[in-house]
């Protein structure tokens, strides 16, 4: 289990002190995929680093099953990196050495015996489906390839936790999906746990359990993937979900009327005329300003934004008839009332 | 033109090759063997001091302490501004105090490496700073330790770039060789300088010359191609 404790990291730059993490507190269990994301800039790399310590946090700590990570001694430090590996967005492969001596890289750092090291590599090599490229060179292989080789390096001295910088930033979709679905089937084979940082919703969607969104060196929103993106309370978190939604956002605040915010879960719930049947049942003919729906974790999610035509008896009304269909989530967002007393 | 004509007159050739027969095997040895020794110094010297370097750096794998850096960066400033005939003439006591004697080919090794060897650190130094800091994080990630990450990544990941620049070293220590030939030193500098200028034998001169860019020519193809042969970032 790694749990981040009260974690504050400000970096001195010529124009002041910056904190790129404040007061990040977080909880990993093991065999946990977790994901953390944010925008560039929120704090993530920085994050990820602290985690083992090539950051050294400014406060707080970082426990790894209940032992604090900022007090291990240089040898100790040393062996604790054996136990958390990482992997990064530009695969960092020795570039003059061959695939094999890449994987036997870190076992030399941790002295295994020459045969023995090139034993394990081989396996690792059979492990990430690359059996055939022990003595090919890096620049001879494509990408995802040369992520699945970092894999095996990062493999290499049984680690118990596997850190994921942006692993697949730099892949196409299709690779993508591939090296998340060996980091997946190694984390069920093995029980690893994996951090993984990431700017994009769909690998967090694909393998992740637990997610934490970073904005501004901040946790706004944690918990289960599932949860926190049909019910995405933060804007920070809105924005990941439906990037659609946080431009509208300026819409509402222009428009002048009221506005209210479904969100659904379901499948069933999508298939529901809702809008037409509110027309009918309530004679409200609310205007869809935008939409958008979303598979998260094999179920489907989706928001709409309505503008409700009328006074407030009318988004009353509305909110009420709404609320009462399963799986559905009302919030108004801009209140007739508000909006005229305001002015 | 007329002068430059008399300098060329068959018997002026024959002269010339005459000397070329008999002089030139030794030159060439020495300004050779010079060259070959001085940069395999300023290599020993230069090396370490490169690593220093990049690695003590403010931003590199082990900070050193700033005033240290500044002075040995002063120093090899210094060293590498000092025009090599007058930094010849400076070193005249240590080149006695390690060879004994300031004259002669193996004296003229001493001036040659310490003109060089702050120019290997500058070019060791470039090369390292080339390698990704990637890569040195990957290391550090890995629980390497500073040694571990000179000797295990910086430099083996740095080899194509080390073996080009010291190409770079071998073909200006050569071009030094030269001068230090007409300041005492041996080598086909001393017989250009003896034979072209202090005799007005031209065609020798040019002879010397030639050979001395045919050297340069072997020593930067096989440097390039070692570098490339060696560099397993180029797709084969």
């Amino acid at each position: 289990m790694i749990e981040l404790r009260n974690l504050s990291k400000s970096f001195v730059t010529s124009d002041g002190p910056v904190d790129a993490l404040r007061h990040v507190n977080l909880t990993v269990k093991d065999g946990d995929i977790y994901g953390i994301i944010g925008m560039s800039g929120a704090g993530k790399s920085t994050l990820v680093r602290c985690i083992n310590m090539l950051e050294r946090p400014t406060e707080g700590s970082v426990l790894m099953d209940g032992r604090d990570l900022g007090a291990l001694s240089k040898k100790e430090m040393q062996e604790m990196r054996r136990t958390v590996t990482m992997i990064f967005q530009s695969f960092n492969l020795l570039m003059q050495r061959t695939c094999l001596q890449n994987i036997m890289f870190p076992l030399k750092l941790a002295h295994m015996p020459r045969a023995q090291a090139e034993a394990r590599a081989r396996q690792l090599l059979e492990t990430v489906g690359l059996p055939d490229k022990a003595n090919a060179y890096p620049a001879q292989l494509s990408g995802g390839q040369q992520q699945r080789i970092a894999i095996a390096r990062a493999l290499a001295t049984n680690p118990k936790v596997l850190l994921c910088d942006e692993a697949t930033s730099a892949l196409d979709p299709k690779t993508t999906h591939a090296i998340l679905e060996l980091i997946r089937q190694i984390n069920r084979d093995t029980g690893i746990t994996v951090i993984v940082i990431t700017h994009q919703m769909s690998v967090v969607q694909e393998i992740c359990n637990r997610v934490a969104i970073l904005e501004n060196g901040t946790v706004v929103e944690e918990g289960d993937v599932s949860q926190v993106f049909s019910r995405p309370r933060a804007a920070a978190t809105r924005a990941l979900v439906f990037p659609e939604m946080a431009e509208s956002d300026g819409l509402a605040a222009e428009s002048g009327s009221q506005l209210i915010r479904l969100i659904f879960e379901g499948a069933e719930t999508t298939q529901n005329p809702l809008i037409a049947s509110m027309a009918i049942d309530c004679g409200i003919a609310a205007s869809i300003l935008n939409a958008s729906t979303r598979a998260v974790g094999g179920r489907v999610y989706g928001y709409m934004l309505l503008d409700i035509p009328g006074g407030p008896d009318e988004l009353a009304k509305a909110v009420k008839y709404l609320s009462g269909t399963p799986d559905v989530t009302v919030q108004v967002e801009v209140e007739y009332a508000a909006k005229e007393a305001g002015k | 033109m007329n002068q430059f004509a008399k300098a060329f007159t068959p018997e002026k050739l024959s002269e010339a090759w005459h000397v070329f027969l008999t002089e030139f095997p030794l030159g060439l040895w020495e300004t050779v063997y010079v060259t070959l020794l001085a940069t395999l110094f300023a290599i020993l010297l230069g090396l370490p001091l490169g690593i220093l370097l990049v690695t003590g750096d403010e931003k590199g794998i082990r900070p050193m302490p700033k005033p240290l850096m500044k002075v040995i960066n002063v120093l090899i400033n210094f060293l590498r501004s000092v025009p090599f005939l007058i930094l010849i003439v400076m070193v005249i006591p240590l080149t006695r105090a390690i060879v004994g004697t300031s004259i002669g080919s193996v004296a003229s090794i001493v001036p040659l490496v310490v003109a060089a060897f702050p120019f290997v650190a500058r070019l060791v130094e470039s090369s390292l700073r080339e390698l990704d800091p990637n890569i040195i994080e990957m290391a550090q990630s890995m629980g390497a330790s500073t040694w571990e990450i000179v000797f295990r990544v910086m430099l083996p990941e740095s080899v194509p770039s080390l073996i080009t620049n010291f190409t770079l070293a071998i073909t200006t220590i050569l071009g030094y060789t030269a001068m230090s030939g007409a300041m005492g030193g041996g080598g086909l500098g001393k017989i250009a300088i003896n034979y072209g200028y202090s005799r007005y034998k031209y065609a020798v001169l040019y002879l010397a010359v030639i050979v001395l860019v045919l050297l340069v020519q072997v020593f930067q193809s096989i440097g390039t191609r070692l570098a490339s042969r060696l560099d397993k970032r180029i797709k084969k």
